[in-house]
């Protein structure tokens, strides 16, 4: 459905859903189900960053997850390099782990305490059956390069590390086995800014030297309009508006989009702005709006339009991609898709 | 004792016993906060800021967090000296805290009207159905719908953003002269942040508050303050007007803090400027100026204690050959 970035893409994913189910009463039986991820399609090509923003609560860490197959999703397709492996089992899944990764947001509890930084870089090696002992030494000590910590640091255990640092050993996991693509789920939400930087510029780094994919997942628009080329807004368990990063930030289309920029604290004393401030929190995806989700929120007069209708993506102009939604567009904008 | 000022910390000094000795969190700071304004403390995790601010209400942890020596006057009230009776007093009811993390400042097991009535009973000595009313039309005060039956929720029954606003009800309720707010929205999303924002600053202006903002978040500092305090490593390294810090920063810290944040005009895949290495930890703190430390400069600067001066009107500067561009 989308304009592909390269002529073949990396990772395809079609209408993809992830529900949990919800189980109450004496019999557990199942009475509803959290629409975490609700018919979801993207495409990720060699190279590339595709930014994924959105309020907490709104399925971006699960779409991380599924898209890597740490989770099953409940329909839709993941096609990576030409195969679904959207139900494929985790025996045959495991070698081709190799090529997905993820990078997880809080390196202190992602890293287990009681084992040596050498032991946790080399675990994915172990795991995969690859290289004999000395070369599994050579390898932990060339990711340890590769990330920017001295090789001394192998022999340590990963609480003696600072945030920043535990991060960079996060990441020498996730590269271990060359990967082809990674999900990197907040991964700099949690350190300071000073240290903040020094991840985000080895991320860039790697992509570079690797030719590696992300899918990038981040509350911090800044952040990720740094590390991104194209951006997708999520909001309860959908993609509102994807676009081209410098597009989405210039020139945003969705109303949640906007608002969401608009929110975003500028470190410039002299830019008052107007903010679009927001009213309420994002709905429960147990039981979602029948019609705009984001229309529901604002309590637009024309909610009560788009129960039923057929609000998903489309292209807007060249490469930008937004939900055909009367609540959330600019009347001009709506009479283009309309 | 000048006038003007609803609060002055003077060369406070707070450390912790611990294993290793007396180790000291806070190196002689000092700011001013004046009456109704924004002050934002500012600086990486670690540097003290949130120690400095306990320090001000008494409520370190006992028995290791001392206050080693310094001055904090409040309403020209020696704070440091005054009767525990009096502090208790002074917590919640003229000085209102507000915690990074509202699950946390909220206790599980009670009802929410309860908490909010309680700072009533206690604190305006109101009976129980006053203290109710007044409870309910405090959350009234900070826009939570349907306040009345909010009351009777739990804690984990309202959204974060919702249990922020409880915990700026506590801190409001007997409409203190000072809150401080210890990152109030770091563990908020963007668009909950902006309206919590949003309605502090207007119960500020609407009550005439002065507030004590704590955060790592420029961006916030930027929109919300009127003065700044950047800390580093224990010390105050830089204060100034907001304008005047982001315009003529002077610190090299502060410069390096203000590079090394990706906005959004920044040139995607670009190389951010960084601080190289971490700040040293407590125990190995430099006598001298503590961030050639961290740039691994060494030599006489670096073994006597830079000074704090002011050096335009209302622009402090710690005074480091280094450091400080002058």
């Amino acid at each position: 459905m989308f304009e592909p970035v390269s002529d073949t893409p990396m990772l395809t994913a079609e209408n993809l859903r992830v529900h949990f189910p919800v189980k109450s009463g004496v019999f557990l039986r199942q009475t509803g189900a959290v629409k975490a991820v609700d018919g979801i399609s993207l495409e990720l090509g060699v190279g590339e960053t595709l930014g994924l923003v959105g309020e907490s609560g709104c399925g971006k860490s699960t779409l991380g997850k599924a898209l890597v197959r740490l989770l099953e999703p409940t329909s839709g397709r993941i096609i990576f390099e030409g195969r679904d492996i959207s139900h494929i089992s985790q025996r045959v899944l495991r070698p081709m782990r190799r090529d997905f990764q993820m990078i997880f947001q809080d390196p202190g509890e992602s890293l287990d305490g009681r084992m040596s930084v050498r032991s946790l870089i080399e675990e994915p090696f172990r795991i995969h059956g690859m290289g004999n002992r000395a070369e599994r030494k050579k390898w932990v000590d060339d990711l340890l390069t590769t990330v920017g910590l001295s090789q001394a640091a192998a022999e340590r255990y990963s609480f003696e590390f600072s945030g920043g640092q535990r991060q960079r050993i996060g990441i020498a996991r996730a590269l271990a086995l060359k990967p082809k693509w990674l999900v990197c789920d907040e991964p700099v939400s949690a350190l300071d800014v000073s240290v903040q930087s020094q991840i985000l510029n080895l991320l860039v780094d790697l992509q570079k030297e690797f030719d590696l994919s992300y899918l990038f997942i981040a509350h911090d628009l800044s952040v990720v309009k740094h590390v991104s080329d194209r951006v997708a807004v999520m909001y309860l368990g959908k993609i509102v508006e994807l676009a081209h990063s410098e597009t989405i930030y210039r020139n945003p289309k969705h109303a949640y989009t906007k608002a969401l920029l608009s929110a975003v604290p500028v470190a410039d004393p002299k830019a008052k702005r107007e903010k679009v401030l927001l009213e309420g929190d994002v709905p429960s995806p147990i039981d979602p709006p029948e019609g705009s989700a984001f229309g529901h929120r604002i309590d637009h007069p024309r909610y009560d339009e788009t129960i039923g209708m057929d609000l998903s993506l489309r292209e807007i102009e060249p490469g930008h991609w937004v939900a055909a939604d009367p609540c959330c567009l600019e009347p001009e904008d709506w009479k283009k898709l309309a | 004792m000048s006038e003007g000022y609803l609060l002055e910390v003077d060369r406070l000094i707070t450390s912790f016993e611990t294993e290793r000795g007396l180790l000291r969190a806070v190196d002689q700071v000092s700011f001013k906060v004046p009456y109704g304004k924004t002050v934002g403390i500012v600086g990486e995790s670690g540097c003290g800021k949130s120690v400095t601010a306990m320090s001000i209400m008494r409520l370190l942890p006992q028995p290791a967090g001392k206050i080693l020596g310094g001055e904090i006057h409040f309403k020209g009230e020696d704070l440091l000296h005054s009767s525990d009776k009096r502090m208790q007093q002074v917590r919640g009811g003229e000085i209102g805290v507000i915690f990074q993390e509202p699950m946390s400042a909220l206790n599980p097991v009670h009802r929410i009207g309860r908490q909010v009535a309680e700072v009533f009973r206690i604190h305006k000595k109101m009976g129980k159905k006053e203290a109710w009313d007044a409870a309910t039309e405090m959350l009234d005060m900070l826009r939570i719908p349907a306040p009345a039956k909010r009351m009777m929720d739990y804690p984990h029954h309202l959204s974060g953003g919702m249990r922020q606003r409880v915990v700026i009800a506590l801190a409001l309720a007997c409409r203190p002269d000072l809150i401080i707010a210890d990152e109030p929205t770091t563990a908020l999303d963007v668009t909950v942040q902006a309206q919590i924002l949003d309605l502090l600053g207007n119960l500020q202006s609407e009550m005439g508050m002065s507030l004590v903002l704590i955060t790592h978040d420029l961006g916030v500092i930027a929109e919300t303050c009127d003065e700044v305090v950047v800390m580093y490593a224990g010390r105050v390294v830089e204060s100034a007007p907001v304008d005047e810090l982001f315009e003529n920063p002077l610190h090299a810290y502060t410069k390096a803090l203000l590079r090394s944040i990706p906005t959004l005009d920044t040139v995607p895949k670009s190389v951010l400027p960084t601080i190289p290495g971490t700040v040293a930890g407590l125990g190995d703190h430099s006598h001298g100026c503590r961030f050639c430390q961290r740039m691994g400069r060494d030599g006489p600067v670096t073994r006597e204690r830079p000074k704090f001066k002011e050096v335009e009107p209302g622009h402090w500067l710690e005074i480091c050959k280094e450091c400080s561009n002058l």
